[in-house]
């Protein structure tokens, strides 16, 4: 029996409504999908508001504070709220002689929101006001949300720098590929014939290439002496140069399966232009599809590039992602006395997570009349 | 059929010839000549070599050659068998891979019966009994694969051994078996060793393998032919399992042409991690200390190996679907 | 007509619903008729009218959401002893041991789409031997016989050599003959045939019918005969049975539907048949409206919004039953009431 799962009073409603009204409504009954979504707006946000966020000079080196584990905020004292940190004592281990720090509950430094700060550049202009400041003391000698690394650089300020990284080398990374994606797999299906054979081998042939051993490969052959931005450029280049081929499949299938429908028939025996039946005709009806698309390969380009800094392969400090952050984190050993430098796996998680339902929400939502 | 094989065969010889470029520009990449810093490398290490052996070496390479010309050197070098010596060891690049190289496709191979074997049954019962609360659970820690990354799997896995089981995971061999011959006792501590790496590196294709696994036992399930054979009188079971399960085989087993370079790779860095005897982190010191030879055999092995993968695994899909066995 | 005293199936105030989370699709709904042995029995409706369900409600085979809720399905068995058994289906396990053994022994099932009812995986010997081995104990090679002698029977030509082929090697037609001898591999006094011939084209369809007459003389099988096709029912059937919105309107023999339809629905049916000897130009009368959406179902007698002789007030406040209107002929509809 044809079943509909609207109501009939719903129908006309349906009917009338635009491609992208219905794709709006069908996401709206993926709850998974929205929380992602507003998950993944939160993280672009930070991305744009690193220097806001941070409230530490990411490359601020102090040796003698490596390693301090999280010190967090006191919210209350004497009953009201006045969020304020404890200062740090250093004093040595009567028994390893190593320097140690002990909360030294005697100095209390007050925490400003919108406070002053070190000076950060946006769009040309300068600031000096972060979320958070503290009084009486840099931040950087005293606030420690995260704990500091081996050279006490704090960790929650350089998580804020480095999504920003990893995020923007996600979604540059995918334009790039998608830029590639569409234009091969667009030629590919639109044109068919041995034209699209050849670009099909040629995927293949990528496809089964063992991705990262190649990347490592490349990776280490960029001179040392780059910049940073030249070596971010770089990466970026390397990972979309393998990972069009996803979006490639996808946007040729669509093609093909769209040259066969009866409206494109219609528009081509009404003497439509060719770039009219694409732009006009084609690309609205699975734009949507690319979008989805799209959102599901932006985790794959973040674990590639976390996977590849991670192993000192891509991007190299100074320059701060979450692969480069976690290269601390590379043996038991210094988890086992510093746990907290495992930290930045959880934004990586969560990330990957959100994107994923997301896109998942939106290739279900693309199809609005299947 | 043969037409199949033949040009399965044909486009993995062409895949083949597509990594021996890559690995020779991977090779060139670094500024100087190999020979050069081989020169230095053994400089560094002592023993210098005279400057007519630095020339003999130049033309046996045909470095003063076109670039062509070198490349087909270096293909005929290969095709003999000889990879070049590595740097750091001293020793031909032959004798440092072999073993690795076997234990990296143990891992990898191990790795993907082990995903199979788990996401065959899974994806059954996820789509089988849509929507029950174990569908639920298994979305739900399929996602979570997804999500996590192996490596990170792998470092956050090796922290909770260490911080409370107190054993350190890692490696493929116990102390006492590293270094000895192969033996029956070496072989099952080998296998011990396996199981976390191989989960480690599956977890991510398990997860996508279940939900392929499912979507495609669910658009099975609804087609007349499942009806014609409950029809007949077959118990569900019987039904489920030789009909829809043995058509959505087929997408999944196409899959596993694309999975094999996928766990390959993802060994790599895993190994790092968890510092297991492939040739992951070999590849590493040798991409650092620019050992080339090292470095450019590896990614070549490693594609060739992938490649013989592949095409085994079309050979399987070959089997499982009459389809192409019959057009083909 | 000559059928025995004792229907081989009885289908008494079948319903089976779809409890789906939008609302309960009441898919049959208190259907009732007969089939003999030897007989063939037309179920004639417009799409959605609950046919292919209740076929599927007698092999126990409703997908979930689907149950039977009401009703009774008899059964009735030769024994080898010569004893006849009555079971009622609805009473047994969907997945149990008696069930599952009559299912492709005592009721033989063919459908309509034969691209798709076969499995591309397996060769179609294979899947008709299958069902021998299953149900009647055979060895391999006996089983691989009686597959060959029963393509042969259904008309493949090179029955040995088909035997091993897949099912997407055969031309359409093959195949549905392939899915007959499948079905009646076992030997059922049952066939239930669901639109055995839509797919096909004209020529095909008429063989495949011939088909079915034949193995019916021959084998003295009782058929059920889904179909929308009402030239399909004239051709073929004894008797028929016209549902709508899975209710019975109205059965009874072949020829006195055709040519006295009491009810206002088959009436209608039988009036938007194309006929050659129509006047040119003449628009085919049409049922006016649609059939309503499933969870919207009119009150009382489904049919009243489309009916051309509504009597507002009772049909759409009662349902009526189905009443005698003829010899071995049932019409549900209120204009047939005795207390009208």
């Amino acid at each position: 029996m044809a079943i509909q799962t609207q109501q009939p009073d719903a129908e006309e409603r349906i009917s009338l409504a635009t491609q992208w009204q219905l794709i709006w409504w069908r996401f709206r009954k993926h709850t998974l999908a929205q929380i992602g979504a507003v998950i993944v707006i939160l993280f672009y946000l930070v991305a744009l508001l690193a220097d806001f966020l941070a409230y530490s000079d990411p490359t601020y080196v102090e040796a003698q504070r490596s390693l301090l584990p999280p010190h967090g905020i006191q919210w209350f004292d004497d009953g009201k709220f006045a969020p304020f940190v404890y200062g740090l004592k250093g004093t040595r281990d009567p028994v390893t002689f190593k320097r140690v720090y002990v909360t030294d509950t005697s100095q209390k430094y007050p925490l400003r929101f919108f406070g002053k700060g070190f000076e950060w550049k946006f769009l040309g202009f300068k600031f000096d006001r972060h979320l958070l400041a503290v009084e009486g003391a840099p931040a950087e000698e005293v606030l420690f949300l995260l704990g500091t690394d081996s050279l006490g650089r704090d960790l929650w300020s350089r998580l804020m720098y480095a999504t920003r990284t990893s995020l923007t080398i996600g979604l540059l990374g995918v334009t790039l590929s998608l830029f590639l994606g569409i234009l091969l797999g667009g030629i590919s299906g639109y044109y068919g014939g041995p034209l699209d054979t050849f670009i099909q081998r040629v995927i293949e042939v990528i496809r089964s290439i063992p991705t990262i051993p190649l990347w490592m490969g490349l990776g280490a052959a960029l001179p040392r002496e780059w910049s940073v931005t030249q070596v971010y450029f770089a990466i970026t280049v390397i990972l979309s140069l393998i990972g069009w081929t996803e979006l490639a499949r996808v946007v040729r299938g669509r093609f093909l399966s769209l040259r066969e429908e009866d409206y494109i028939t219609a528009a081509e025996l009404a003497g439509c232009s060719q770039l009219r039946i694409i732009f006009r005709h084609m690309v609205p009806s699975f734009l949507s599809h690319i979008i989805a698309a799209t959102t599901l390969a932006i985790p794959a380009m973040i674990i590639s590039e976390t996977a590849l800094s991670f192993l000192g392969l891509g991007l190299r400090p100074p320059a701060v992602s979450w692969g480069v952050l976690l290269q601390d984190a590379q043996n038991v050993q210094s988890l086992a006395i510093s746990p907290w430098l495992v930290i930045p796996t959880i934004p990586v998680i969560v990330v990957i997570l959100s994107l994923n339902f997301l896109g998942d929400g939106l290739r279900d939502a693309a199809d609005p009349y299947g | 059929m043969l037409s199949y094989i033949l040009r399965r065969f044909l486009l993995a010889i062409v895949t083949v010839w597509a990594i021996t470029v890559l690995a020779f520009v991977i090779i060139q990449l670094p500024p100087g000549d190999f020979v050069t810093i081989y020169i230095n490398a053994l400089q560094s290490s002592g023993s210098p070599i005279s400057y007519g052996q630095a020339e003999a070496m130049r033309a046996q390479y045909g470095l003063d050659q076109p670039m062509y010309i070198q490349y087909l050197k270096w293909m005929g070098m290969m095709l003999q068998g000889d990879f070049g010596m590595a740097l750091a060891w001293n020793k031909p690049v032959k004798e440092i891979i072999g073993d690795r190289l076997t234990l990296t496709m143990v891992v990898s191979i191990a790795a993907i019966l082990l995903t199979w074997t788990v996401a065959l049954p899974i994806g059954i019962y996820s789509a089988v009994r849509q929507y029950s609360l174990g569908d639920y659970v298994f979305t739900f820690i399929g996602f979570i694969g997804i999500a996590v990354p192996n490596f990170m799997l792998a470092l956050i896995l090796m922290y909770v051994g260490y911080k409370y089981f107190n054993m350190s995971i890692g490696g493929l061999f116990s102390p006492q078996y590293a270094e000895a011959p192969w033996s029956l006792a070496k072989v099952l501590d080998l296998l011990q060793h396996l199981i976390l790496p191989a989960l480690i590196l599956g977890l991510a294709g398990t997860a996508q393998l279940i939900r392929i696994m499912r979507a495609n036992l669910l658009d099975e399930l609804r087609k007349p032919y499942v009806v014609t054979a409950r029809a007949k009188g077959l118990s569900e079971t019987r039904v489920i399992l030789k009909y829809p399960v043995r058509a959505a085989l087929n997408p999944f087993a196409s899959t596993i042409g694309y999975y094999f370079p996928y766990v390959v790779s993802g060994s790599i860095v895993v190994s790092l991690v968890l510092s297991l005897p492939t040739v992951g982190p070999l590849l590493l010191t040798a991409l650092v200390a620019q050992d080339m030879f090292l470095a450019g055999t590896i990614v070549l092995m490693l594609g060739v190996m992938t490649v013989i993968g592949t095409f085994v695994s079309d050979l399987i899909l070959m089997w499982i679907d009459p389809r192409i066995r019959m057009e083909g | 007509m000559e059928h025995g005293p004792e229907p081989i199936l009885s289908v008494r105030n079948l319903k089976t619903y779809f409890f789906q989370d939008e609302g309960i699709v009441h898919a049959v709904d208190g259907a009732t008729f007969d089939l003999y042995r030897g007989q063939t029995l037309g179920i004639v409706g417009e799409s959605g009218c609950g046919k292919s369900v209740t076929a599927r409600s007698v092999l126990r085979i409703v997908e979930r959401p689907g149950r039977i809720v009401e009703g009774e399905i008899i059964l009735r068995r030769e024994q080898p002893n010569g004893q006849t058994d009555e079971i009622d289906l609805t009473k047994l396990n969907p997945d149990g041991a008696l069930m599952r053994a009559i299912r492709g022994k005592d009721i033989g099932l063919i459908f309509q789409e034969p691209m798709t009812s076969f499995s591309a995986h397996y060769t179609i010997g294979n899947q008709i031997t299958e069902a021998i081995r299953l149900h009647l104990k055979l060895s391999k090679a006996e089983a691989r016989a009686r597959a060959i002698e029963m393509l042969r029977l259904v008309g493949i030509p090179k029955p040995e050599r088909r035997v091993d082929e897949y099912s997407f090697q055969l031309s359409g037609g093959l195949r549905q003959r392939a899915m007959i001898a499948m079905a009646l591999a076992c030997d059922p006094g049952i066939l239930i045939a669901d639109e055995p011939t839509t797919a096909l084209d004209v020529t095909t369809q008429a063989q495949i019918l011939a088909l079915l007459e034949r193995l019916q003389r021959e084998r003295g099988m009782a058929i059920m005969l889904i179909t929308h096709n009402l030239g399909v029912v004239a051709e073929m059937c004894d008797a028929v049975v016209v549902m709508y919105l899975g209710r019975v309107v109205e059965k009874g023999p072949v020829r006195q539907i055709f040519h006295n339809a009491r009810h206002p629905y088959t009436q209608a049916l039988l009036r938007s048949i194309p006929s050659i000897e129509a006047a040119p130009r003449v628009k085919l009368p049409t049922i006016t409206g649609s059939i309503p959406h499933p969870y919207k179902r009119p009150k009382g007698c489904p049919f009243h919004p489309r009916c051309a002789h509504v009597m507002p007030g009772l049909c759409d406040v009662q349902t009526p039953a189905l009443q005698p209107v003829a010899e071995h002929q049932e019409a549900s509809c209120f204009l047939y009431h005795p207390s009208q």
